[in-house]
Formats: structure tokens, sequence, C-alpha cells
């Protein structure tokens, strides 16, 4: 039986004594030397969540059961909730009049910092269901290490967004399960879809000068800790879908950290950022 | 405008006969949303936490909160997003688990939020839910989970083996 990494319930009464002082104070962003490599590192977590968030609600209203249909909008949910959580601090950090929607909708493709593996389109369920599991098991371990960032603002994000993200992986790890040990046809798909997805899994491991800089601040790990507990999940997770590890290398397709990405993220951007775009400020 | 500022007390009092948007039934304040409520100088300082971070209903609740305060005279108001520590089902009133209840939502288990998971998930996959969840239209517990996602992102669907309906549990976090 696959078991998963606990919740980490945060110290309710110390977060509560510190948040009724005012806002938690952050040395960080008073750091000019940091800002650069701060900003970008919290545009890669939001960038991740905002177009991850999008591709999921992709299937709303056109999923293969409703249960499913309502889960994936609540994902979807979820994750652009993170995004204005990240982006929002991205914003304070940059200091330049800027906010998490305007990053969010009036940046090009090139200054996205994603991992190229959100952006692949959403193709059948088992390519959705596979992507989610992969970024779930990663994104649970990386915001199980933020709960200890030196940043106190990282770390009440990393908080909040664990309990949903703890939810995303249970319900991720489910599926990769009953679909890997399924059908032929289920097992058939999902081995495919493990396929196109792995070569874009290394990327969530690759340290650069960025993952350096905010490491060395100790405000989050740095990329390659995460590999160990993260291959340990899928081992255990596909172990029990029936699903082999793939032996293609995992680290083939990258640069999504960076601004180099895919041909799909400039059609996703071309939906998602049109009606800003075309009605510059417009509000609900 | 009023003659005098009113104590944090009777501010709370207020606060309890705002409604929460998706579940008329309970207020802001039996759903433990509301967590500090302050005066710094002559501005009335109320700090609320989102139930979950992508929850559409905080900005309908954040206008809710400051038109039913204005409508009672306070002027100088103004609403934090209060982000740590984060919301927990914990902080539902008991009052607020029995309006639940009575409205056809299953309140959520204490408890079970955190470290039952691995003996939860062993139990679904072995067919059945080891959570025990009430049903809340006849009392059975044969019930089962369909869905840990639900109607809102704070609820999880569920049915009841013995009368047949579907209802809603309001999940622990």
């Amino acid at each position: 039986m696959p078991s998963l990494p606990d919740m980490n319930t945060p110290n309710v009464e110390e977060l509560a004594a510190r948040a009724a002082k005012g806002q938690s104070h952050d040395p960080h962003l008073e750091n000019v030397e940091l800002k650069p490599a701060f900003f970008d590192w919290l545009c890669r977590m939001g960038d991740s969540t905002l177009i991850l968030g999008h591709r999921v609600s992709e299937w709303c209203g056109k999923a293969p059961a409703l249960e499913e249909d309502i889960a994936l909008a609540n994902t979807a949910l979820d994750l652009i909730g993170h995004t204005q959580m990240w982006l929002g601090l991205a914003a304070e950090v940059e200091d330049a009049g800027r906010d998490a929607d305007r990053l969010a909708y009036l940046r090009d493709a090139m200054k996205f910092r994603n991992l190229l593996i959100v952006e692949l389109p959403k193709g059948d369920m088992a390519q959705t269901v596979m992507r989610q599991f992969l970024f779930d098991a990663w994104h649970h371990a990386m915001l199980t290490r933020l709960l200890s960032s030196t940043s106190p603002r990282v770390a009440e994000i990393a908080a909040k967004a664990l309990k949903e993200v703890t939810y995303h992986l249970e319900r991720s790890s489910d599926l990769v399960i009953r679909l890997g040990d399924g059908t032929e046809e289920s097992n058939r798909r999902m081995r495919h879809a493990l396929d196109i997805l792995w070569p874009y899994t290394g990327e969530m491991f690759m340290t650069d000068s960025v993952d350096e800089a905010v490491a060395a601040e100790g405000i989050a790990p740095r990329a390659d800790e995460l590999r160990t507990e993260w291959v340990e999940t899928v081992r255990e997770v596909l172990d029990e879908a029936t699903l082999d590890l793939p032996k293609a290398k995992a680290d083939a397709q990258k640069g999504g950290k960076s601004g180099r990405h895919t041909e799909h993220l400039g059609f996703l951007l071309a939906e998602m950022q049109f009606l800003q775009r075309a009605y510059p400020g417009a509000e609900w | 405008m009023l003659d005098t500022r009113p104590q944090t007390d009777e501010i709370w009092r207020w606060l309890a006969e705002v409604e929460d948007p998706e579940i008329p039934v309970i207020s802001v304040v039996d759903l433990g949303i509301v967590r500090q409520v302050d005066w710094q100088g002559d501005t009335l300082v109320v700090a609320v936490t989102p139930t979950y971070s992508g929850c559409p209903a905080v900005s309908v609740i954040n206008f809710e909160i400051e038109k039913h305060l204005r409508a009672k005279g306070i002027e100088d108001l103004r609403i934090e997003r209060r982000l740590s520590p984060p919301w927990t089902t914990e902080w539902l009133s008991d009052a607020g688990r029995e309006k639940l209840k009575a409205y056809g939502i299953a309140p959520p288990i204490p408890d079970t939020g955190t470290p039952d998971r691995k003996a939860q998930r062993a139990a679904r996959l072995a067919g059945r839910s080891a959570l025990d969840v009430e049903c809340p239209r006849c009392g059975s517990r044969e019930t089962e989970r369909v869905s840990q996602f639900g109607s809102t992102p704070c609820k999880a669907s569920w049915r009841c083996r013995d009368c047949l309906e579907p209802f809603d549990y309001f999940k622990c976090i």
C-alpha cells in the first residue's frame, strides 16, 4: 500500500500571535541584492500554479464524469488561489507598481517562469491525471519544505496551500492507481501519458543561480533536494498502479524556468489574456 | 454616524448577523473566518481569513461585512486579509455545526483532516471510507463518499446507502 506524506500542521498559536501583531515582518523584502532572484523564484511558483490551473480549468463542463468535472474545477480554483498569493508577493518584492493581475495578464510568454510540464496541452484524461500526479508529488514536497522557510511570508503561503495540495495529491494518486490498474485501455493510455510527460519531469529538480540565491537565504530548498522524496512517492504509486518507471531521460525538455517555452504557452496566453489585452483595465 | 465608538463585543454581535453567501444558514462568525476585530485609532479593522485560497466567495463576504457594519453606522472601516494561521474547520462554532446539519450538510468530523490519511486511503481502496459520516437527512451511518470535491471548495460529495439521497459533507482541513 503506498503511503503518502502526512500533512504538516503549523504551530497555530505561534502563527496567531505573530499575525495579531500585524503583518508578519519579512526582512527578505528589504534585501535589494536578492530582489531579482526572489522575484523570479516567486514567479516560478505562481506561474506554474497559474498555467496548470488554466489547463485544468479547460475541462470545466466537459469532463467524462460529473464528479470529475467538479473535482477538476475545484483543483483549478485552488491553484489560481495559490497564484494570487505567489504573484501578489512577487509584485510586492518587485515594488514596481505591478500587482498579481498585471503579472498574470500582461506579461508575454518569454517573461513566464513556469515549468514546461504544466503548459503542455491537457490531452486525454490519462494525460491530465498523470501530469497532475507528477506535479502534485513535487508540489507537496516543495510546500512541505517551505513551511520552515526563513521568509515568514513564504511560509504562511505554503501553510495555506499545503492543506489544499494534500487533497490534490490524494486524489491524483488514487486516480493513477485506478486507471493504471484498471482496464487494458486505461492502462495503455496511462503508459502513453507517462511516456509523453516523463522527459519534462527533470526540470523540477534543476538548480540554477535563482534557486541557489534563494536557497542561500534559507527561503526555499535547492530544486535538486526534492528529487529523492519525489521519486519515492512516484515509484510507490506507479508500482501500485502496475506502471513501470520510464527508462527515458527525465531531463530532455527544459527551459520554462528561465523563459524558454514550448509553442503551447503562447496559444494558452492568447486565450487567457485576451480580455485584458482587448479591454485594458476591464473589471467584473 | 454614531456618537460613541461601539465596543468590539458589540461589533462581534453585529458580525454574527452576516450570513455566509454560499451557506446562508451560518454566519461568518460561526464559520470562524473573522479572526480579529480592533479599533486602530478611529478606524475599525476587521481581519478575515479565506477558507480556501481560491474561494470565490471571499470578495462577496468582505462586501457583506462592510455593508452590514456601515448600515450600523460605522464609517471608518478597513477589512484586512489574514492568511496566517490558515483556516481550519476546527474553528467552526458548535452552533454552526448544528445549523449545517439542520440545513442538510454533514458537519466536519474533528481531527479527521490530518493524521488518519493513510488509513482512510487504505479503506477507500478497499471499497469503503474510514470516515463515519452520518446522513444529515435520515441519520443513517451507512454512507459512502462519492468524491472528495463538491459544490463548493469546502465540501465533499457523499451519498446515503439507506435513504439513497446524495448530501454534502463539510470536509476537514
